[in-house]
Formats: C-alpha cells, structure tokens, sequence
C-alpha cells in the first residue's frame, strides 16, 4: 500500500519546469534548444531567398519549418513533454491547438468562398449609384 | 482480520478499491507552483488564440493592398533575421536566469536577466526602426487594409515584448529587495513561460508575414 501510494504520489510538473537533472544538463539542454532554433531559422531565411528549389513548394517549406521550430520551442523552452506528469499541459496545449486552427483556416475558408461569390467591386459601386 | 478482508472484498463489487487508493494517495491540492504554472499556461494559450485572430485577420487583408505597396516592396528581410537571433539569444539567456534561480544563485540570475533585458531591447529598436521607415515612406497603418493589419499584428507582438521588459525590470527588483522567495519563484517561472511564448509567436510572424510576405 505504501509503496503504491508513493509510486502514485508522482505529482504533476508545472509547464516549464524540468524534472530531474543537474545545472549542467539543463543548460545543455537549452544549448541543444537554440542550436536547433538557429538551424532552423537560418533554413528558412535560406529557403525563402534561393533560387535553387521548386518555387511552388517554398511556402509548404516555409510553414512547414515553422511549426518544427515552435516544436522545437516547446519542447526545449517550455519543457512540455508527453511524459505522464505532464498530461494536463500537454491537454491544455492541444485544446489552444484546435482554436488556433479552426480560426485561422475557418477565417480564410470563409472568407475565400465569400471573395469569390461576390460580385466584383466596380459593379457594386455602380448599383450603388 | 482475514474474515474482514473478504467480506470488504465482497462489498465492493465492481473492485473499486484500487480507485479508492488512488484517490486517497492524489487527496489534497497539488502544490502552489504547479496551480499557478498551470494557471499561467492556460493565459499563455488564450494569449495565443487571441494572436491567431491578428493572424487570421491579415491572412485575409495580405492582397488588400488599395495600389498601395506590397509587402515584397517593403520587408527588409536582413533586418528582420537579426531580429529574429536577438529574439532567439534572449530566449537562450531567459533561460539560464530561470536556472540560476531555481539554484539560487543571485549573481548568474542578474546576470541572465540583464542579458535578456539588453536583446530585447535591441529587438524593440530594430522593429521601431522599421515602423519609422514604413512610415516615413508613406506606408503607414493608415495606407491600405494590409499595412493595418500588419501594424496590428506586428505592433501587438512588439507590445507583448515592451511589457515582458518591464516585468523582467520589476524580477531583477524584486530579488535584489527580496531574494529568492517562493513567491518571487513562481513569478520568475511565470515570466520565463512567457518570453519562450513570446518567441514562439515571433517565429509564426516572420514566417507568416515576412518570409511568405516578400515573395513577390
């Protein structure tokens, strides 16, 4: 029972704080965060400037790095790990997650079907007359 | 005593007891820096909801241009880059300030802090920098429906940043009065959630707006 309890007692990790580990391997860790950040920052500086990828898949490229970066944020910033200590962080994120999504790519569904069923803006202007 | 471990075993049909030891071993609230560090989360995410809305916003106005200029026609991509590693190094030092709390260490903590303050600030004078030249040029929030929503977006991170200076002043303050109290660890904690979220949203901005925006 008592050992139980203690296993269970395992509470839960605040968003941003880390779990076990010395100085020197959390500051290793944060050093890992921004070498990874760098890399991909400069990346997509690159992506966005050359001539040497199929022009079509920049954007793609572009978003695509992005959300690996603030991936790579998360994890080594925010420390928000899948670890079960972690769950309610790790809930709350994606709930934020879905808003983030349904209004953004609603906002521009919307809008982009609305563009294109309206009438264009000089006949407007003239039944406005 | 093995009679009174049957019959309770057989009052509890549908074997319930381990639930019942989970709860006594979770019974009573978690400690305070997890309440408040998950209380700042949930803040840092609705903050986030809120920026996807500017982002929305100018996903949609980015073609409204009103024959004004484009966005290819005004990003200083150099300038923005340098914005971008002042943001990132300031994350990296924001950091070792939060671990040299967490160890105490009243000199390094300063020190990280100060770091921070100095990157930070150098950020906010580049984008004032840039605001200035867009404006000088006649390129103003008021010229088009996209250069408002531009200024919203951007002006609105910038703001977060302004206010995450003055709160990294009011840290260093209160440790030097006050040294390394719980509380003053909390909100160190909570600070240091806030300027990764900073960053977070600084690289959907010069993703979104700048590296996609100077695509002619």
């Amino acid at each position: 029972m008592s050992d139980q309890a203690l296993e269970q007692h395992r509470i839960d990790l605040a968003p941003g704080d880390e779990g076990e580990g010395g100085v020197g391997l959390r500051v290793l860790g944060y050093v890992t965060g921004l070498g990874l950040a760098l890399l991909l920052t400069a990346t997509s500086f690159f992506v966005a400037g050359t001539d040497l990828v199929w022009q079509p898949s920049i954007p793609v490229a572009i978003i695509v790095l992005a959300i690996a970066q603030m991936g790579v944020h998360l994890v080594f910033f925010l420390h928000i790990t899948t670890g079960p200590d972690n769950t309610n962080n790790v809930m709350a994120l994606a709930f934020g997650v879905l808003i983030v999504f349904l209004v953004i790519g609603g906002s521009l569904w919307i809008m982009a079907n609305l563009n294109q069923n309206m009438m264009p803006m000089d006949q407007i202007m003239q039944m406005q007359r | 005593m093995a009679d009174t471990t049957l019959a309770y075993a057989q009052a509890d049909p549908h074997r319930l007891r381990g639930i019942a030891h989970a709860a006594v071993a979770h019974a009573g609230p978690a400690p305070k820096r997890i309440v408040t560090g998950f209380g700042f989360w949930i803040f840092l995410l609705s903050d986030i909801v809120m920026f996807s809305c500017f982002f929305a916003t100018y996903a949609v106005l980015v073609d409204q241009t009103a024959g004004g200029p484009k966005g290819a026609e005004l990003f200083d991509l150099r300038r923005v880059a340098v914005e971008t590693v002042f943001l990132l190094l300031s994350s990296f030092t924001c950091g070792l300030a939060n671990i040299a709390a967490d160890i105490r260490n009243r000199f390094w903590f300063q020190v990280g802090m100060a770091a921070t303050c100095v990157l930070g600030l150098a950020f906010l004078y580049l984008e004032a920098r840039e605001f200035a030249d867009l404006v000088a040029r006649g390129a103003g929030p008021t010229r088009s429906a996209f250069l408002t929503a531009f200024f919203s977006l951007v002006g609105c991170h910038g703001l977060h940043v302004s206010a995450g200076i003055l709160w990294l002043l009011t840290m260093m303050a209160q440790v030097v009065a006050k040294g390394f109290r719980a509380d003053i660890g909390r909100r160190i904690m909570c600070f240091a959630l806030f300027w990764h979220a900073l960053d977070i949203i600084w690289v959907a901005v010069f993703s979104v707006v700048y590296l996609l925006g100077s695509k002619p």
